[in-house]
This record gives structure tokens, sequence and C-alpha cells, in this order.
């Protein structure tokens, strides 16, 4: 047995999962609530308890000592960040999505030139690192250096990671050293038409790795730990290009999707080009990085309960489940108000199912692409924006609501195309997968240094549900 | 490279490929640095495409009779984004049978395009004249 230990230091809990590296199979985990102000504690009381877990499988105490262990986190409010472009739909979205791929939860966007007040802010919302950008490479320099100018006055001491116009990068972060560590990286949209945010994504995990475990007060872990090394979403994207892609000898799984329904919000991760499946399909928009996140901050199945009923319609939900609508309201009201919530009766057993389903189809609807027609003088011609998921074969499901389900397929379903919305470029007959051991994050730690194992561990603990 | 840089393409709901595939061939042979949005642009993204790369020049084409509503409120467009004064050309069977070219051509103008091409006008026709109005040194 080769032991090794991986750790997701959560906002409320820490787990930890054992792995033996030679059989690539997953032997136990164990979890205890998190403790923010020295997050040592409760690693250690999930340490001890994985202990007893493993002593069946005949790991000594010693084992467990002597283990690797690596840790991604999302505690103290996972990484923050702020995206800065140009255009709203060219560079301003491909900050978004840079950020979002980099594990971030990005507080806000902004576009064009930065005014005092946004300045301001951005002071408020008080970001981890903020992302640069703006310009095409020898395209527009103005704005870029106009908002570098009006970031230097910022009174935060943040990094700022610069993704913009390479002509004018180093007088960008010229403006900013004094005062902030800057970090200057591949443009994030070198032209019109092209995405290049995957060296963006690792400067921001290196700055992470770096920086913002220490200014958060997660350094502490690292004595009894190798390090954290990644945001937790981070490290679910890194898992599934894996899957997607496979390891050397080992075939990868082609086009999947991630649905990753927390209780306040809904993640969703493609892992494929989304290339049109129609012949004569014409592709407008920002081009999709091939390893996409998107994020639902209003689509949860806890705290976020009344507000995925809000985005919903109470009525929607109150038909499918044959409810009145204020019962709806009364029920997801009552999941939001309180943090401990947990389902007693068969109703709330029913209604944490169909938040499960509105959860994972309105997540997937707003991640997939859409076609819509156009009426030519030579014919109609159908535009594409977004991904194509049509042709996408396997469907992940994570998370406690899908794991706790007793039908978690059912709930899925609605990651899947439904004939209502024919325009809307979910995946056709999909196959269900369940990540039953919460070993995905765990599995894109691993994939570091061990991306066979990695791999072999995935294919050995998700199990098919459909 | 003449360091200049040109945004291209085919306005409106129009899928006419070919001539916007041959413009981007020659200009970038005659050193111009090219972003070709390709068929069925919009106004925006011709504006928002202009603005991020700096564009000097917009070259709109369109081959399908019915510019004049597509290009309605382009210039203004432009004005908006702030970058109202950059140049602005078009080119292509512009309108619907045989009306008369200096009708066309005024039409455009007033639409806001800096110079307007008739129908089977060739690159080297206008090339020169591109690198004359945006002071390239031959």
């Amino acid at each position: 047995m080769q032991l090794i230990i991986l750790i997701d230091i959560g906002s409320t809990f820490t787990k930890v999962s054992a792995v033996d590296l030679e059989t690539a199979r997953f032997l136990g985990r164990f979890q205890a609530p998190t403790t923010p102000a020295n997050v040592n504690e409760g690693l250690q009381v999930a340490l001890t308890g994985l202990g007893d877990e493993l002593a069946q499988a005949g790991a000594t105490s010693g084992d467990i000592k002597r283990a690797r262990k690596l840790a991604c986190s999302s505690a103290a409010g996972g990484l923050q960040m702020v995206a800065i472009g140009l255009v709203t739909d060219l560079t301003a979205e491909a900050a978004r999505q840079a950020a979002l791929g980099a594990g971030a939860r990005v507080l806000k966007t902004y576009a064009y030139e930065l005014t005092d007040a946004d300045r301001d802010e951005i002071a408020q919302l008080q970001p981890d690192i903020i992302l640069l950008a703006g310009g095409t490479d020898g395209g527009n320099h103005t704005t870029i250096i106009h908002n570098a100018q009006v970031l230097a006055t910022l009174d935060l001491n943040v990094p700022v990671v610069i993704a913009g116009n390479r002509s004018v990068a180093p007088e960008v972060a010229g403006y900013l050293k004094n005062s902030f560590n800057t970090y200057i990286t591949a443009n994030v949209m070198p032209e019109i038409g092209r995405l290049d945010v995957e060296p963006a994504r690792q400067v921001i995990r290196q700055v992470f790795m770096d920086t913002i475990v220490q200014a958060k007060g997660l350094a502490k872990a690292e004595e009894l730990i190798e390090g954290i090394f990644m945001p937790t979403p981070a490290a679910v994207l890194r898992a599934g290009t894996l899957l997607s892609k496979g390891a050397p000898g080992l075939a990868g799984w082609g086009d999947l999707l991630i649905v990753d329904v927390g209780g306040a919000t809904t993640d969703v991760h493609s892992l494929g080009m989304g290339h049109p499946s129609r012949s004569g399909t014409v592709m407008r928009g920002l081009p999709e990085p091939f390893a996409k996140r998107t994020v639902e901050g209003d689509l949860g199945v806890r705290v976020s309960a009344l507000p995925l009923v809000e985005a919903v319609g109470a009525e929607v939900i109150a038909s499918h489940l044959g409810w009145d609508p204020e019962e709806v309201r009364g029920a997801a009201a009552k999941i939001t108000a309180n943090q401990d919530y947990l389902p007693q009766t068969s109703e709330d057993v029913e209604f944490d199912q169909a938040l499960g389903y509105f959860a994972a189809k309105t997540a997937v609807g707003r991640h997939a692409g859409r076609l819509s027609e156009v009426y030519t003088p030579t014919g109609a011609v159908w535009i594409q924006e977004g991904k194509d998921l049509s042709q996408f074969r396997a469907v992940i499901a994570t998370g406690g609501v899908f794991i706790n389900s007793s039908a978690p397929a059912a709930m899925l379903e609605g990651a899947a195309r439904d004939n209502s919305d024919p325009l809307a470029l979910k995946p056709v007959d999909p196959v269900y997968y369940l990540d039953g051991d919460y070993l995905l994050a765990a599995a894109g730690l691993l994939a570091e240094d061990y991306g066979q194992a990695a791999f072999r561990l995935m294919e050995h603990s998700l199990k098919r549900v459909s | 490279m003449n360091g200049k840089t040109l945004v291209l393409g085919v306005i409106g709901s129009d899928v006419h490929a070919v001539g916007n595939k041959i413009l981007e061939i020659s200009l970038k042979e005659a050193g111009f640095n090219v972003v070709n949005l390709g068929v069925l642009v919009s106004q925006k993204e011709f504006v928002e495409a202009a603005l991020e790369t700096a564009a000097d020049a917009v070259l709109v084409s369109s081959l399908y009779g019915h510019a004049e509503i597509d290009c309605r409120g382009l210039r203004e467009a432009f004005i908006e984004a702030g970058i109202g004064d950059i140049r602005l050309y078009i080119g292509g069977y512009l309108v619907v049978g045989n009306q008369p070219w200096e009708e066309t051509r005024a039409k455009f103008e007033a639409l806001g395009f800096d110079r307007v091409y008739p129908p089977n006008t060739l690159p080297e026709e206008f090339i020169p004249q591109l690198k004359q109005d945006l002071g390239i040194e031959e």
C-alpha cells in the first residue's frame, strides 16, 4: 500500500480522503468542521478520524503521518477576484472566463474605463486578486493604461495579474509596481476570435499558492501538510480535464460535463470544444475554452434555495411537485433561513429532489450554447452561440444533494435536453455518473503528480446511475 | 507589415463568404494586420472588434442588396463607442437592381462611409487608395 491523503478545506467542513496509489483505490474519508481561527485544529480532528477509518484497512497512525498530504481549499470565502477588460463581450468576458477557470469566485467584472466610483467599489469588495485585461495584442492600449492609473490609487494591498495588450504590459505594470505585486502573463484575448486563458489561470493559481493562502491565515495548515495547491473548484476542473483527455496509456472519456450542486451555488464544468454538431451552422460570439466553468450564485439547495425558486418560478416548481406555489415559497424560505437545515419528512426529501433537479436544469441551461435561426435571402441559417453540448456523453454529478438522494439520475435529468426548449444545446441522451465518494476534487489534486492513478481512481469510484 | 489594423466582415444576414476570404488574403499580402469577422456580422461586433484592436479602418462588405438597412446607425455606433473618427469603407452589391451608381454612392456617403465601392472592384484598385488614406508610404 502506498498511502496518500487528499484534503479539501471547505468553508464549513474539512474533508480528508485516503487513496492507495498502487491500486488507485479509495480507502476512506472523514470530515470535521473547519476551524477558521486555526485551520490546524479542524484538520487534526479530521486526520485523527481518518486514522480510525483506516485502521481496518491495516494502515497505522505512522503510515498516515508519513503519507503525502495535498490540499485544496475554498475556506475563508475561497479565491475572490475582480476581472477587468475593455469590451464587455470581448476582453472583459475573456478575463472573467480566465478567473472562473482558475477556481475563483468573480465578485464583479468591469468593462471600459474604470471610474473613481468603480475603484472605491473594488476597495469595498476586497478581492484577493485583480485580473487586469484589455485590448488585443497591438490593439487598444489607452483603456488598460487608464485603468492601471486608476487602480494605482486603490487603497488595498492586492496582487494584480496583467493579461492584456502585450505591447503595453510593462508600462501597465510600471504604474502599479509601487503599491502592488504585479504579474505579467499572456493576453487572455491576443486577437479577436482567439482566447488564451490557460497562462493567466496558471499565474492565478501560483499567486493563490504563494500569497493568498498566507493572507487568508490558511498557511498554518502547512505545518501538517505539504501545501494548499489550488482553490477547490480548480481541482474539480482539473479532474474533469484529466478524465476527458485521459492519462498516458489510458484513453479519456472524451467530452463530458460535471454538475456540482451546492448549498449556495451551482457550478457547471464542461470539458470539450463544443463545436457545432449540425452542419452549416455559423459560430458567433466569444470562442469557448476547452475547460469551461460557470458558477450560478442564485442556484443552490440550501442558503440559495429561495433565490433558486425565484429564478425558476415558484409556479413551475409547484406544478412539477403537484404543490401549491405558496407551499414552495414557504419551504424554500425555511431552508434559506436555517443554516443547519436537514430534510426530515418525506415532503422535505421530495422538495430537495425538486431543488436539485431545477438547479441542474437551470445551471446547465445557462452553461450550454444556444441555436438561433436567421433568415437570409438565400434561406435559413443556424447561428450557434456558446458550446454545443448535445453530443456530450457523460454527465457527472457531485455534491451532497445528489449523493444523499435515492434517485440521483432523476435529479440529473435536468441536465439533459428537453423538448420544451430544443434550441438549448444541452446533452441529448447522456449517461449519468455519480461522484459518490466526493473524490473529484481529490482526483484533481492527485492529477498533478500522479495522472494515471488519479484517472484510475475516478474510473473506479464514479458510479453509473443510468 | 505596415502597422495598420483593418477590421473586415460581411454585414447583416448575409452569408457570402468567398469574396470576404479573397479580400482577407489580398489585404494581408498588402501588409495589413487583418481582423476578419467573417459573415453574418452585426454592427455591434464591428464596433467592439475595432475598439479592442484599435483598428485604423473598418471594411464592410454586403452582397445581398440590404446594405442600407444594415448600415443605418453604424457611424453613430462608432461615435458612441468613442472611435467616431475611424475610417469606414463599404463595397459589394449594395442595392437591389440597376440603380444609378452615383445615387448609391451618395446614399452610403450620407450614412457615414468615407469610400463606397461598386460591385466587381478588384483589390488592386482600392488597396492603393486605402494605403493613401491611411498615410502608408509605398
